[in-house]
């Protein structure tokens, strides 16, 4: 190695181990609460030591290389895309983009499909569908589908609403309003399901992305504030489904 | 060892596979639509493994060390025995005040969990980058934690006294309302964005056990019906105390002259 990249990486291992403090930081209230809980108010030892010690490293490990890769990698590209779609200006292309990552980041989510399935057998329960494995794996697809569509169309109204400069306030009221009137419609064992749905679409990688798609589109866009205008994203992306699936449930 | 392993080499590629649409999208369209050379793609490239394999340690290491233990506990404490609630005194649910420990025990893994939620911790560093310094990364997700902490603290009260979901969901978006009228308009949207990304990773596993489980244990409760929503709490409470926190540091900057700096880094 030369010079130059002895550099580089003394850098690198510098700046890890300082995120890697961090993350302990981040991790010791957990620690905290679980040993305060299990020690004092269950009385219990902690069961499997050795292995919640190795796994607490892990987390501790995985962390910091995750918030590395963040500020090196999908902070970056998200802001360069964003920049790209604005040099070009092609609307229909940009919307198209955004569609597209709500959609694939959602359609292929685990948790999102562990929470269909769920749904699937508790609709077949209820004797709202068949219970037949071909009537559920249609109903879990169904619905996969529907959610993954609602997060896709959600940033695709976000981002219009980034290039309009509509205030972040109205829509959102408007998606609790509808959110609130499903909820007096929808038949009852939905309900946690959809609200359930919400959480699971906004995922870790799929966030940081979304987020700076928002605020690369809005400081490149004349008029706009990226603090003001460049957030709102993942909050539309978690209160669509909620709608979505309520009404899919009251559909079928 | 080697099942550790090999169970670290499974986690691993479900990781990249819940990755690669991501990457099939951005570089499709950069390069048939945008078409224009990546800036730095070799640092990209090395950004994006850190991504995915500290994303799969980080995951592994919870379904190791964190979820276990969590889920046990949230069993226990909410099992009748160690409450010392007596549930043969037919189907009636007991007094609210029986569970005091659940209420703390939720509030206090609801402030943990939030404050190691890596989305939470993304959408920080950016808005403290974009506020300037304005927006403390430590001060937004300390901010977070509290309304997930009193969310959920609130949503376990909800569970043992079996009063309705929606009571509370139309009285908390009525507040936020409210808020959004005061609250300066720079931190609206970001108090938004707030309220999605806190149930993820990290906070749902472990609250949706603790859910469950209660809803389990209080007589006349259906894991069904009543185990749900807490969610829903730890999604709404963080838009509140964000906006309460923009409010109260604006009031303070007033009053000081200047802003408090709650920044940790940069």
């Amino acid at each position: 190695m030369n010079f130059a990249e002895v550099a580089v990486v003394k850098k690198l291992l510098l700046h890890l181990g300082s995120s890697l403090v961090d993350s302990i930081k981040d991790l010791m209230p957990i620690i905290v609460v679980v040993a305060f809980f299990q020690l004092a108010v269950l009385r219990q030892p902690i069961p499997n030591l050795a292995d919640i010690l190795v796994g607490t490293a892990l987390v501790v490990l995985g962390l910091t290389l995750f918030v590395y890769g963040l500020k090196t990698g999908l902070f970056p590209i998200g802001e360069t895309m964003a920049y790209g779609f604005a040099r070009k200006g092609s609307l229909p292309w940009l919307l198209a983009f955004a569609f597209a990552l709500g959609f694939g980041t959602t359609v292929a989510e685990p948790a999102l499909i562990a929470v269909v399935d769920e749904a699937a057998r508790v609709a077949a329960a209820g004797s709202m569908i068949e219970n037949t494995q071909v009537a559920i794996a249609d109903y879990a697809n169904g619905l996969r589908l529907t959610v993954a569509l609602s997060v896709g169309l959600a940033i695709m109204l976000g981002v219009v609403r980034i290039i309009k400069g509509w205030p972040v306030h109205y829509l959102i009221m408007g998606g609790y309003a509808g959110v609130v009137i499903m909820t007096g419609f929808a038949p009852p064992e939905i309900i946690g399901i959809a609200y359930d749905s919400g959480g699971v679409t906004t995922s870790t990688i799929t966030v940081p992305l979304v987020t700076a798609l928002g605020v690369g589109l809005s400081s490149s866009i004349h008029g706009r504030n990226p603090l003001t205008d460049g957030f709102g994203l993942v909050a539309f992306a978690s209160l669509t489904p909620m709608i979505f699936v309520m009404g899919y449930g009251m559909l079928l | 060892m080697i099942a550790g392993l090999l169970h670290f080499f499974d986690v691993l590629v479900a990781t990249v596979r819940d990755v690669l649409p991501i990457v099939v999208i951005i570089f499709g369209f950069q390069l048939f639509v945008l078409r224009r050379r990546i800036p730095n793609l070799p640092q990209l490239l090395v950004g994006f493994l850190f991504v995915i394999i500290g994303l799969a340690l980080f995951l592994q290491g919870l379904e190791q060390a964190l979820f276990p233990i969590g889920k046990l506990m949230a069993e226990q404490l909410t099992a009748s025995a160690f409450l010392g609630v007596d549930t043969a005194a037919g189907h009636q649910a007991p007094d609210w005040r029986y569970y005091s420990w659940v209420y703390l025990f939720a509030a206090a893994i609801g402030f943990a969990t939030t404050i190691a939620e890596p989305s939470l911790i993304a959408v920080a560093i950016m808005a403290n980058q974009v506020s300037g310094g304005t927006v403390g990364i430590r001060g937004l997700r300390v901010a977070v934690a509290i309304g997930v902490s009193v969310g959920i603290a609130l949503g376990t009260y909800r569970i043992v006294s079996g009063t309705p979901l929606h009571y509370y969901i139309i009285a908390g978006y009525l507040v936020v309302m409210l808020q959004t009228m005061v609250a300066p308009k720079s931190i609206v949207a970001l108090a938004y964005d707030s309220g999605g990304v806190t149930t993820s990773t990290v906070t749902v596993p472990l609250v949706a056990a603790l859910g469950l489980g209660l809803a389990s244990n209080v007589p006349g409760r259906s894991p069904l019906l009543d185990g749900f929503g807490l969610i829903a709490f730890a999604s709404l409470f963080p838009i509140m105390s964000v906006m309460a926190y923009a409010q109260l540091s604006e009031w303070y900057g007033k009053r000081i002259r200047r802003q408090p700096s709650g920044s940790r880094e940069e």
